[in-house]
């Protein structure tokens, strides 16, 4: 068939446009760099559209392409598994990398590493297409890597910069720490399986289900409770999970289109993409999957809470995604994969849109990125603007927008859940949609209505040089059409794109075969789709009943409280801030998790370090036992030496004392 | 003829040419010189190369074997072969040199017919220690390696290398003394000294532990093991560019190699009842060394502790006993000795150009060397275990295994994934990224054209293995199937199964 034959351009192409682009960027022209890379992107998307064309009508693929290593009878391949979930993927990657390309030659207009820029993200888009292509866990682990290495790379894009060499280190070992867990459950999965193709390994799956391992003493551990929560804890740092979520408020160091392709959109997914895949591992474990649950639960709530109090345009749209991607890990902790999937897909579309929404505004406002500077800016940014709201609009959850029917049903299949943590779980996705709906549209009444806060003229406001910013009497503008083009192709499925897919792809069959949901233990998913079927019946239906429950009037809510702090009474802020000042203190911080790293592991290393090497190392080894020897050779032939004297009469002596007791040896013996 | 005589050649091919640098090259025909001995690191490399394309991947056993009488009284044979654990190492060899020639190029100044006869024969005879099947001649290719060795680091050495070499030359001595014991008394058991039928006698357990710890002690220094690792800090820090990539690259292999060849085969039931003990140095050596690299001040001494922590991942991979770690050792053993070479080579760019090998003085280095930074990330990330490059290989499959072997080994081995990055890429942020630090750091010039040819081959070697290192495990593994079936035979006498 046609299909298998170009599946291989479509990663390919990406990785051969960023090659040359790399290799030789500086010597073509600009227009070079971004034409070879949008059209190897624009390639790989067509081709990815193709082949979910195909999958829907049922075609499914799954083979090696060769054998990367062999050793004794473990084989490691590089192959592909292409079904509706990759399909989705590699549609949803490609088009919103291809948006990026395009969106990039504005944004990166002036940009002296304009080539560099280019040849990064398309080798992003390499690497997200192997990591969701892939068949096996080893390429799985190879992609997860390689979009660490790029993420790595753009993060620390300008590299001068040494906010932003921190921040690409940071998120380089923060994720890293993930990659530790995921690789140990890698080998677990490995050790007891025998294999790491996906396909092997779910068909051994089921006869480890009474498998125990004992990690401490003897008590003994469900194996796979043990591997899934290892392999989980490698979505907890690509996913930006609490604890390890440290590293993407500062990943905003980089350059705007790829806090919008990778930290947003598509690598920071892959931690969900991972779980979904790993379905029939995870329903085995009702433990992991509570874990899963709490821990995405704490993520929803608690760093949605921090977005309230942010003032840089993209850190508040950050923390909003560390927020989502809480609600993402829930969905999948009530065994609601294809729920969190739509998820991932709907919010892949509205917050790319919302963070180039951001980038366009923040060109406007010559890199000025806070928004207390900003205002009224629909007057300037009409597209920027109305794409925006549909963004937001989307991301709070409003009925017929693309995020109702993701949210909504995320907070629906929580209810129906009933494994532990569901509880504390409904609260913090019910908190959260007010504190969503609030700190969107804090953004949103801060940077497009109000006054035209750049005009006042501040004393200090332009002595950061990162910043520039715009003079009190200049007007921004809106970038040209390569920023407008891809906001606007962004709002048309952030608009719609719930209304189309929710029907197949969480109560039709478009997952079946892919995700695996032990109905028994976990019918949540089974009470969602009986709830649709039998109350909402439609999309529509849906919509219409969205109007009308409660996080929809959170949401308004939400909406309202942001309106009356930001538009009407500009001074209730500061009081709060006042009378909560701990709380404040608190946010601020962000919960103390950057201090304690820095102290308690990044300091501890180091500490331990230098103990060890100074004191074991330099000290006891060397000092006291290489140079200890040393020394007592030394000092002991200088006691030796004594004896030779250099005196004849010494060495006569000697002599005969010497053959006397010879003598006397020998005739005792003798005798 | 020749076909049958590839060892030899490439034992002697680099020896004679380092023998006529010696005597044709002078530091008034400098051009001859280098010539000389980069055609001698040439022909050196094109004769090993048949050790590949002929090698029978099927075969087990040894190939390209001679045979020869070198001192019959003693029953001592000029005897040579190659299984699928040496041949990868030898070409590593033969490699290594072209690329220190090469590396030296404009670099040494003084003496320059010495230095590259010194490497040209550091070639031949550490090949020799590669295909020796006779354990004196092994012993005396073993013990003359280290005198170019030591005169390299001696002569050619920076401030401290006095200190350096003797500790070098002392710590390594010391370790040979006791193998050399063991020789003479397996020579006692048996009438010969031929290492395969050394691999069959009977031996009772108390003699078995002996032998063992006596080649420990020898191999443990060269690898080198925590706790007798500390020479090799400063030998690199004294040691010229391409003397460290000559030690990093092939000299630690040398005692990973004899691990394989002489202590765990000779004694394998001692093997078994010590395996313990030497995954627990082994796992010392990739935690404790690698937060020991974090702090490290001087970049040289940075890689040195590195490496320490990554041959690390060699002895663990040799005592877990399984086909996927004892692989896995050996995959991340030539690994390593591109990714060491190309680690030591950007400091010795570096070096080169400031005369100083410490982070403090360096700083956003990527402004004015852009071309080589790209090179220093990419080793960089070898160095960290990044899939797609061959420093992943050889970690990923020795942590594979090491779960199946006991999880908490494994545990304690992966966070490599952590510190490995830690303090590679702390380094790089330090020296690399950021803004221009100093008037010195802005006057530097980006790569030659000879540095970058050097640094974009070990480049590709690093993404050709990481790609498809099926290329290594091709070679070895009939030889080490049969290796882990010879290990699992107990040899005591008949009276102790």
């Amino acid at each position: 068939m046609m299909i298998k034959q170009f599946l291989i351009w479509i990663p390919l192409l990406p990785l051969i446009a960023s090659a040359i682009v790399g290799l030789f960027g500086s010597r073509l022209p600009r227009s070079a760099a971004h034409w070879l890379t949008i059209l190897g992107v624009a390639g790989a998307f067509i081709l990815s559209a193709f082949v979910f064309k195909a999958t829907l009508a049922g075609f499914i693929h799954n083979a090696n392409l060769y054998t990367w290593l062999v050793s004794g009878d473990i084989r490691f391949s590089v192959g592909f598994l292409i079904d509706n979930l990759t399909a989705m993927m590699m549609v949803v990657v490609t088009f919103v990398s291809l948006m990026v390309h395009i969106y990039t030659i504005g944004y990166m207009h002036e940009d002296s590493g304009y080539s560099r820029f280019f040849s990064y993200i398309s080798l992003f888009t390499f690497a997200m297409l192997m990591l969701v292509m892939s068949n096996n866990f080893m390429q799985l682990f190879f992609g997860w890597e390689a979009v660490g290495l790029v993420s790595y790379l753009l993060i620390g894009f300008w590299y001068t910069r040494p906010t932003a060499i921190y921040a690409n280190l940071k998120a380089f070992l923060v994720n890293r720490v993930g990659d530790f867990g995921f690789l140990l459950g890698i080998g677990l999965v490995l050790a007891y399986t025998g294999s790491l193709d996906y396909a092997e390994v779910f068909k051994a799956a089921p006869t480890l289900s009474e498998t125990t391992i004992s990690l401490f003493a003897n008590t003994p551990w469900s194996l796979m409770t043990v591997s899934c929560i290892l392999l989980f804890v490698g979505a907890m740092g690509k996913s930006a999970q609490v604890p390890l979520h440290v590293w993407l408020p500062d990943s905003m160091e980089g350059p705007t289109p790829i806090s919008a392709l990778i930290h947003a959109a598509t690598m920071v997914t892959a931690g969900i993409f991972m779980v979904a895949r790993m379905s029939p591992l995870f329903e085995m474990s009702t433990t992991a999957l509570s874990f899963v649950m709490t821990i995405g639960a704490i993520t929803a709530l608690f760093m949605g809470l921090l977005g309230v109090i942010q003032n840089d345009i993209k850190r508040v749209v950050a923390y909003s995604t560390l927020s989502q991607l809480g609600y993402m890990t829930v969905a999948l902790g009530a065994s609601a994969y294809s729920v969190a999937i739509f998820h991932l897909m709907t919010h892949a579309f509205f917050k790319a849109l919302l963070f180039l929404g951001a980038g366009s505004v923040i060109m406007g406002m010559h890199h000025d990125q806070d928004i207390r500077n900003m205002g009224n800016l629909k007057q300037y940014f009409p597209v920027t603007w109305i794409t925006s709201l549909i963004g937001s609009l989307a991301l709070i959850g409003t009925p017929f927008f693309a995020g109702f029917y993701s949210k909504d049903s995320i907070i629906e299949v929580v209810k129906f859940s009933h494994i532990p943590g569901s509880g504390f779980a409904y609260f913090a996705v019910i908190a959260g949609v007010f504190i969503t709906a609030f700190y969107s549209f804090r953004l949103y009444f801060m940077v497009f209505h109000g006054a035209e806060k750049w005009r006042e003229v501040r004393p200090h406001a332009h002595d950061d040089h990162l910043h520039h910013g715009l003079k009190p009497d200049q007007d921004p503008h809106e970038p040209g059409w390569v920023v407008k083009l891809p906001l606007i192709l962004l709002a048309i499925p952030s608009l719609l794109i719930g209304y189309i897919a929710i029907q197949p792809m969480l109560f039709g069959d478009f997952f079946r075969g892919v995700i695996v949901i032990n109905a028994e233990l976990h019918p949540a998913m089974e009470h969602l789709a009986h709830h649709f079927h039998d109350v909402l019946h439609t999309p529509s239906g849906m919509a219409i009943h969205g109007l009308l429950t409660l996080p929809f009037a959170l949401a308004i809510l939400g909406v309202a409280t942001a309106w009356l702090f930001y538009m009407k009474r500009p001074d209730i802020p500061a009081v709060i801030q006042q009378r909560l000042s701990l709380l404040n203190r608190v946010l601020e911080n962000k919960y103390g998790f950057d201090h304690f790293n820095e102290v308690f592991f990044a300091g501890g290393s180091r500490f331990i370090g230098n103990k060890l090497w100074q004191i074991v190392d330099l000290q006891l080894i060397d000092g006291a036992i290489v140079n200890g020897t040393a020394k007592l050779i030394g000092k002991l032939s200088s006691v030796v030496r004594q004896l030779q004297s250099g005196m004849i009469y010494h060495y006569a002596f000697a002599m005969i004392i010497g053959a006397f007791l010879l003598l006397t040896f020998f005739t005792k013996i003798f005798n | 003829m020749l076909t049958n005589h590839i060892l030899s050649l490439s034992i002697w091919v680099p020896i004679l040419a380092g023998v006529i640098v010696l005597a044709l090259g002078n530091d008034h025909r400098v051009a001859l010189t280098r010539w000389l001995a980069a055609f001698g690191a040439i022909a050196g490399l094109l004769v090993t190369v048949p050790l590949y394309t002929q090698f029978n991947f099927a075969e087990a056993g040894f190939q390209f074997q001679e045979a020869a009488y070198w001192i019959p009284a003693f029953q001592i044979f000029y005897h040579l072969g190659a299984d699928g654990i040496s041949v990868p190492l030898i070409l590593l060899t033969s490699f290594t040199t072209l690329i220190c020639i090469i590396a030296s190029w404009q670099v040494i100044t003084k003496n320059i017919a010495q230095y590259m006869a010194c490497f040209l024969m550091m070639s031949g005879l550490m090949i020799g220690v590669f295909s020796a099947l006779d354990s004196i001649l092994y012993y005396v290719f073993w013990e003359a390696m280290l005198i170019p060795m030591f005169l390299v680091i001696g002569i050619w050495g920076g401030p401290n290398r006095v200190y350096a070499t003797v500790k070098f030359f002392l710590y390594t001595l010391l370790g040979s003394l006791l193998m050399l014991v063991a020789f003479i008394y397996l020579f006692h058991l048996t009438g010969s000294f031929n290492i395969a039928k050394y691999h069959n006698v009977v031996l009772p357990f108390n003699v078995q532990l002996c032998i063992f710890m006596a080649f420990f002690m020898a191999f443990a220094v060269k690898i080198p093991m925590w706790p007798v690792h500390t020479w090799l800090p400063d030998a690199h820090v004294e040691a010229p560019t391409a003397g460290s990539i000559v030690l990093a690259a092939v000299m630690l292999k040398l005692g990973g190699y004899s691990f394989l060849r002489f202590a765990m085969p000779i004694a394998p039931d001692a093997t078994h009842y010590l395996a313990g003990f030497m995954i627990a140095l082994s796992l010392i050596a990739i935690l404790y060394i690698a937060l020991v690299a974090l702090v490290q001040k001087d970049m040289k001494k940075l890689i040195a502790y590195s490496s320490i922590s990554h041959m690390g991942f060699v002895t663990l991979g040799f005592f877990l006993f399984s086909q996927l770690g004892l692989e896995g050792a050996i995959v991340q053993m030539i690994s390593h000795g591109f990714i060491s070479a190309a680690m030591f080579l950007c400091v010795g760019v570096l070096y080169d150009r400031m005369h100083s090998r410490q982070i403090a003085d360096y700083g956003g280095v990527a402004n004015t060397m852009p071309v080589f930074s790209a090179f220093v990330v990419l080793f960089a990330m070898a160095n960290s275990g990044l899939p797609g490059t061959s420093g992943f290989v050889g970690e990923f499959m020795v942590i594979l295994a090491a779960v199946k072997y006991d999880f908490w080994v494994a545990f304690i081995a992966a966070t490599t994934l952590i510190f490995g990055a830690s303090y590679t890429l702390w380094m790089v942020k330090r020296v690399y990224y950021g803004s221009v630090a100093n008037d010195k750091v802005a006057a530097l010039k980006d790569l030659s054209r000879r540095e970058f040819v050097l640094l974009a081959v070990l480049a590709a070697f690093t993404i050709g293995i990481g790609v498809y290192p099926q290329v290594i495990t091709q070679m070895t593994q009939a030889t080490s199937a049969r290796f882990l079936n010879h290990m699992s035979i107990s040899k005591l006498p008949a009276a102790g199964i």
